[in-house]
């Protein structure tokens, strides 16, 4: 063989073998997809949303307290957590551009949003619910929207920094104070950006269960009180898919399904939004 | 931010203080002891359990990561580019929870039935690896465990290695294909060396986002503080733990201790993350100029 047919082998071989790395990705997607779907749509009836949980074996029980439970939590997270992400990050691509804090708090909350979420959870813990003395649903909606804000602050930081600096120079000529500047340039120009980024944090939170485990705990009997315990979908599939039951089994997959497609649309409307936007 | 972030220490310090007194910083770390009833604590199967998975994962994680980001970049047609790209992302954003419901109802059988079975006959005759497959295949162990958190990491990876890919200038990639380079040797002797610090980087975040990993493997692990060398026995990680113990925890040594561990991994899992953080920083300084 001369050298030219062996180099020209070896590029084929270490091609083949990174599409094949390629196709093992999209494998994976389709198979957990797939799997989920089609176990969830199996358990999915109307009958789910609108009824509370029974006990085991009993027929007709849904997983309504869950659903409200979730989304309550999730709102609230988002009401405390995306003001501080949005004013944190005009605060540093505005006010404290180019300074080292700014560079430090930035660098810092990259790995914030990597810390492991269990730990979130164990702080939260200890704050929030040993000197209360019982689980209650605000302490879950805290430590989801701490997860939450360094995701928007960073986005809301780049986004803001792409609003070019001879913009805001225009409006400092016709005289308005930095505030209305912000508001009323530098916004408007990086509001979609501020949104995908907070669609996307919404999307990384609602899938969340660790901090939730310690913090909302779980409720099997309907409560829209804050004050108490608040069951929460993911919680929920924690606790069903360990169960003994099949139907608690089969409920945990149609909640997997709702939670997965929720999730996945939101991500891909912030993508689109993205593609629209900056093309 | 930076309150909170102290606050973090502070609190997880304070309450893991009875837990640090009683066992010490060096003891707590090397001790194998888990007995909460007899009120004596160590980390050392936490640790080990986190590191082994961790490892693991990475190594399966890695080629495929990397292969995928070359794919990518350098193989794939352009209108294939944006479909695959936003399929891993996909990949990346399902919920760990999901996961943990596929591996438990879907993967671990699968894994104890045929996967592991297989990999106990194969290595049967050989000396060395036969330890690593001894026990009996249940699917609720170690490998199965690696297998999920891998193909959760793998996103991350492919995903900034790719980035890296693309920030090799194309001018050098044309002068090298016109000296008559295969494709292989391109990415082999031009992409990799100049990316390799975003590389690096980017499988420094996936470890960290590794270490830090809960729900994924919370099942498909068992729970079990024994330090084990084969890979089809249950293990413990620190994740895990808490996950399992914390709303048990009856007595204030015990929680104390929960404690210390959420400590040990908030320090680890920290230091990774800046570390891979210094790396990155220092790969897009090097590309600014």
């Amino acid at each position: 063989m001369t050298r030219e047919t062996i180099r020209k082998i070896e590029g084929f071989v270490a091609l083949l073998l990174s599409t094949l790395a390629a196709l093992l990705g999209l494998f994976w997607l389709v198979f957990i997809l797939g799997d989920v779907l089609v176990h969830g749509i199996k358990a999915l009836n109307l009958g789910l949303f609108m009824n509370d949980p029974t006990p085991p074996g009993i027929v007709g029980g849904g997983l309504r307290s869950a659903f409200i439970g979730q989304l309550l939590i999730t709102i609230t997270a988002t009401l405390i957590g995306v003001p501080i992400g949005v004013l944190g990050g005009t605060f540093l691509a505005e006010y404290a551009r180019g300074t080292k804090i700014a560079h430090l708090i930035s660098v810092l909350s990259d790995i914030m949003v990597s810390v492991p979420s269990i730990v979130i959870g164990t702080f939260i813990y200890a704050v929030l619910v040993k000197p209360v003395g019982h689980f209650n649903g605000w302490a879950g909606a805290v430590a989801l929207s701490i997860i939450m804000v360094p995701v928007v602050l960073r986005t809301t930081e780049d986004m803001l920094t792409l609003v070019p600096w001879t913009l805001r120079e225009a409006a400092f000529a016709l005289g308005a104070p930095y505030h209305k500047v912000i508001i009323q340039v530098v916004y408007r120009g990086a509001a979609t950006g501020i949104l995908t980024g907070i669609l996307l944090s919404i999307a990384r939170v609602a899938g969340e269960t660790a901090p939730l485990l310690f913090t909302s705990f779980n409720n099997s009997f309907f409560s829209a009180n804050m004050n108490e315990p608040v069951a929460s979908l993911t919680v929920t599939i924690f606790q069903y898919a360990m169960g003994p039951y099949d139907d608690w089994h089969a409920q945990a997959w149609a909640a997997s399904f709702v939670v997965t497609m929720v999730i996945l649309l939101l991500t891909i409307a912030g993508r689109l939004i993205i593609r629209w936007r900056y093309k | 931010m930076i309150v909170v972030l102290i606050g973090v220490v502070y609190v997880l310090v304070s309450e893991s203080s009875l837990a640090i007194k009683k066992f010490g910083v060096l003891h707590f770390l090397v001790s194998t002891d888990w007995d909460p009833v007899k009120e004596v604590f160590g980390a050392a199967t936490n640790i080990y359990g986190t590191f082994l998975t961790t490892v693991l994962s990475l190594l399966f994680a890695i080629p495929v990561a990397i292969g995928i980001a070359i794919f990518v970049t350098e193989i794939a047609p352009n209108f294939l580019k944006g479909p695959i790209g936003i399929a891993i992302e996909l990949l990346a954003a399902i919920p760990s929870i999901i996961y943990r419901m596929w591996g438990l109802f879907t993967l671990s059988p699968i894994m104890g039935d045929y996967i592991e079975p297989l990999l106990k006959k194969v290595t049967a005759n050989l000396p060395l690896l036969e330890v690593l497959f001894r026990g009996t295949p249940m699917g609720i162990d170690i490998l199965t465990a690696s297998t999920i958190l891998s193909i959760m990491i793998i996103p991350f990876t492919a995903s900034i290695s790719r980035d890296a890919f693309n920030l090799t200038p194309s001018i050098v990639k044309e002068s090298a294909y016109a000296l008559g380079a295969t494709r292989w040797e391109v990415v082999k002797n031009i992409v990799i060396p100049y990316s390799k610090l975003g590389v690096f980087g980017g499988i420094v975040l996936s470890l960290g986002r590794a270490l830090g990993e809960t729900m994924a493997v919370a099942f498909v692990l068992g729970n079990n503080h024994r330090i084990t060398s084969s890979l089809l026995d249950a293990a413990a990680t620190i994740t895990v733990t808490l996950a399992n113990e914390f709303t048990e925890a009856d007595k204030d040594v015990y929680l104390s201790s929960l404690f210390y561990l959420a400590l040990v991994l908030f320090v680890m899992s920290f230091i990774t993350l800046a570390i891979a953080k210094f790396f990155l920083l220092r790969a897009e300084r090097r590309f600014s100029r």
